[in-house]
């Protein structure tokens, strides 16, 4: 089976700065692939030449075996790209705009029920015939999403679908995207909320400056990066008399909270059995595990 | 999975949108037009009708509807394709057609075929009202065609050109007053070449609105400044050259695809 997207040593320039720097990535059919990365990593870029917006400076980039620019026609009837900004058509209505971008895809009047049926499922159906203008903020990202969908890609690429998106509503998206997942669609996602890539994505690619920095599966990355955190609020006394055999570990204070980076799980007992010999008393204590936030935070260098 | 079939319905359904949006906002796109037409129209035929007879036995505001009906298809030929791409390009909502596998040749087609629907539907509504008080005789129709038809492709390959060059609004309202209204004033749509010195008349003669106007008058008339040979053979060069130029920009994704 082909890979669902393959990028292979792909560059982008803009002037001097090199927006995407040598990067090559294969994802597979059926994957849900979150890339992620700080502003400016080049997440966009590599969506926006996936999808035909930008050209590669060099490299090869192919969606299901088809070369976006040599076969871009074939190619980009394969994916479809949810942008990130919130933009439409202030002419049409919801339904007339999907119905119109089914046409650029070659669909006939034959499409209508597929595009009925994405009006349903993504509850657009009281706002079908509104126009475009008139939607609040989540209905136009909706109708966002059911555009990309209206043509049936099997590969379907969500940049920050969800941001400025209420609670709810990023429920809901997240619940119809996975049930996509489910159906068979290869899904790659750019999104800040990293809570979401760990709850959504089996692998990840985490980007920065233009080049990976760490492309795993989330469990193995997660793995990998795995450390246990003790954090401790102690009493007024441990400003000035924390014992040296607490000290040597690795920690960190702020207004009397103390974390400190655990080798093994007995270093708990060797901790706050110091403490107590040292009559330091323990107010509040919790453990922290490692999360795809911090495994980002380390890799990318962002603060 | 791309077929004859999926084109020509990509084709049709970018034509459609693209009519439907002039459609929608008629009142500003249709109306508007036809009402400066027909203003002029009134205005300088009743001050020089009774003062002015540019061809021999025509009277001046038969000789000024041609001219008016032309200047008017030109004008909105360009501005359909123009404003349709510059508040894609700025609203961001171009996306969605660079998206598709829409091909460069289907762009310019549909934005073509949208631009000449629109310039002929306003000369033909300028037309329609000018005839019911003004004697108007069709001496050439298949010029009449010709020139239409050609002119509005002309304005509409043009109107390509600067939707996609133009990144602001005001680049293209630039467009418009320094480049499009100047050309359409000074090609005779309200007086002959002959009636000019010798030197404005060479200069009018660089002026292909001047080919396109005088070329559509000979159809009604059987009379122009010059052969409609001559018009016609101008007209489809610069069609063919800024037809070139636009679908070269638009295959290299100039200012688009970046």
């Amino acid at each position: 089976m082909k890979p669902a997207i393959v990028y292979r040593n792909v560059k982008k320039n803009y002037g001097t700065v090199k927006a995407v720097n040598g990067i090559s990535l294969s994802i597979p059919q059926g994957e849900f692939f979150g890339l992620l990365g700080p502003n400016g990593a080049g997440k966009s870029t590599m969506i926006n030449m996936l999808g035909g917006l930008a050209n590669p400076s060099s490299g090869k980039i192919s969606v299901m075996g088809r070369d976006v620019q040599k076969e871009y026609q074939e190619a980009r009837h394969l994916v479809g790209i949810v942008p990130q900004e919130l933009v439409f058509d202030p002419f049409f209505n919801v339904r007339e705009m999907l119905r119109f971008q089914a046409g650029y895809f070659g669909k006939s009047r034959e499409n209508d029920r597929w595009v009925d049926e994405v009006i349903d499922r993504l509850d657009l159906r009281d706002k079908a015939n509104t126009n475009m203008r008139a939607l609040s903020g989540g209905m136009k990202r909706r109708a966002l999403i059911a555009q990309a969908l209206v043509h049936r890609p099997p590969v379907i690429v969500l940049d920050e679908p969800t941001a400025g998106v209420d609670v709810e509503l990023r429920q809901k998206l997240w619940s119809f995207i996975k049930e996509l997942n489910k159906e068979g669609h290869t899904i790659v996602l750019t999104t800040h909320y990293l809570e979401e890539a760990e709850a959504l994505c089996n692998s990840v690619a985490m980007l920065r400056l233009g080049k990976i920095v760490a492309l795993d599966t989330t469990r193995n990355l997660l793995k990998k990066f795995s450390t246990k955190n003790l954090m401790l609020r102690l009493n007024f006394m441990a400003k000035k008399s924390l014992p040296q055999s607490v000290k040597n570990f690795s920690y960190v204070e702020s207004d009397g909270a103390y974390i400190f980076q655990l080798k093994n799980i007995t270093d708990i007992a060797e901790i706050t059995e110091a403490l107590k010999k040292s009559k330091i008393e323990i107010i509040d204590m919790q453990t922290l595990d490692t999360d795809l936030e911090n495994v980002f935070l380390k890799l990318t260098g962002a603060k | 999975m791309v077929t004859l079939k999926t084109q020509i319905i990509g084709t049709w359904t970018l034509l459609k949108k693209e009519l439907l949006r002039f459609w929608r906002v008629a009142f500003q796109t249709v109306a508007a037009p036809v009402i400066t037409g027909i203003l002029y129209l009134l205005i300088f035929s009743h001050v020089l009708d009774s003062r002015l007879e540019v061809y021999e036995g025509v009277p001046y505001s038969a000789f000024l509807i041609p001219g008016l009906i032309m200047m008017s298809l030109l004008q909105n030929a360009f501005s359909n394709s123009s404003s349709s791409l510059i508040q894609a390009k700025v609203m961001g909502n171009i996306v969605f057609l660079l998206l598709t596998p829409l091909s460069y040749l289907q762009l310019f087609f549909a934005f073509l075929a949208a631009s000449i629907a629109r310039g002929i539907f306003v000369g033909v509504c300028i037309y329609l009202i000018a005839i019911i008080y003004i004697d108007l005789p069709i001496e050439h129709p298949w010029f009449l065609f010709l020139f239409a038809l050609l002119g509005g492709g002309l304005m509409g390959a043009f109107g390509i050109i600067a939707g996609v060059w133009c990144e602001r609004f005001d680049q293209m309202a630039a467009f418009g007053n320094f480049v499009i209204m100047p050309l359409s004033m000074l090609s005779g749509v309200f007086y002959s070449i002959h009636s000019l010195p010798v030197a404005w008349q060479g200069i009018s003669q660089l002026n292909p609105f001047f080919y396109m106007i005088d070329g559509f008058r000979f159809g009604f008339f059987g009379k122009s400044d010059v052969s409609p040979y001559f018009s016609l053979g101008v007209v489809a060069l610069f069609f063919i050259v800024l037809s070139f130029i636009t679908i070269r920009m638009l295959k290299s994704g100039f200012k688009l695809r970046n």
